[in-house]
């Protein structure tokens, strides 16, 4: 059972990661990164991390994904053509590389680092494993500043973002 | 109860960042190539949570928390970049973008 759902979500978020940018029109594009978000969510479940799915899908899939789609909606970018490739060595390029990334991932298989995690590894999960209350304890104490400092970041990136959107005085086009 | 052994989530991961990878690179829409930065952060993600739950530990997920916070405020900055480039070239392929190209 665990397997079947593992397989389905894992299947569903390989192939819609796929044709998230094989789209012509951005708006499908967004659509299916929410897909493969959904299909993530799912697979956290299965990991029993509650917490973080719940996340997965309210700030991923729900606000970020909004504003991807926003943006896309305001600059009217709707089936979009963008005239004849100009790099056309750029798409096989691409696929070796992407495996060569997939044959380093296998190769870690083959160096044993991963052993210490199967060694330790326990099905028991009747604490707060993945719950709101056992990460959010560790976030105030053990990852306090890490916590802190992203809020730090989230102000840097508040501000850079208003000033970046900002229309001001000498530049040139209407929006 | 037939667990799901760790090796197939991490290659289930780095397939999914592998993909990733590929749509940042062959894609030539702006936007679309953030969110493939998205794809390679959620494959990183789907690492932390696996690792977590085969070390029976709620640290990873903590970590999950703080990537999801960096792409937010990576996708609010990138997508106010673009929409500046939007404003000055009517444009949103990177082909177009070419004032710093050598």
């Amino acid at each position: 059972m665990e397997m079947a759902v593992f397989l389905g979500a894992g299947f569903v978020a390989l192939v819609s990661a796929i044709l998230v940018f094989t789209q012509k029109n951005p708006v499908a594009s967004v659509v299916f990164l929410v897909v493969t978000l959904a299909a993530q969510a799912v697979l956290f479940l299965l990991l029993n991390a509650p917490f973080v799915a719940a996340l997965q899908i309210i700030v991923y899939a729900g606000a970020i994904m909004v504003l991807f789609l926003f943006v896309v909606m305001l600059l009217n970018l709707g089936r979009d053509e963008f005239g004849p490739e100009k790099r056309k060595f750029i798409r096989p390029l691409a696929v070796v590389f992407a495996l060569v990334l997939v044959l380093e991932v296998l190769a870690i298989f083959k160096t044993g680092l991963l052993d210490q995690a199967r060694l330790t590894y326990h099905l028991d999960f009747t604490g707060d494993f993945g719950t709101v209350a056992g990460v959010g304890l560790l976030l105030f104490t053990r990852y306090l500043y890490p916590f802190e400092i992203t809020s730090v970041l989230l102000l840097a990136a508040l501000l850079g973002t208003v000033i970046l959107a900002k229309k001001l005085p000498g530049r040139k086009g209407e929006l | 109860m037939a667990a799901v052994p760790l090796d197939w989530y991490l290659i289930l991961a780095g397939l999914l960042f592998a993909i990733g990878t590929v749509g940042v690179l062959v894609s030539r829409n702006a936007i679309v190539i953030l969110m493939a930065i998205e794809l390679m952060l959620n494959a990183v993600n789907l690492t932390f949570v696996a690792f977590s739950h085969y070390m029976g530990k709620n640290d990873g997920q903590v970590l999950v928390f703080l990537v999801m916070t960096v792409a937010a405020a990576e996708a609010a900055v990138g997508l106010a970049i673009i929409l500046n480039i939007f404003r000055t070239r009517e444009s949103v392929n990177i082909d177009d973008i070419n004032l710093m190209k050598w």
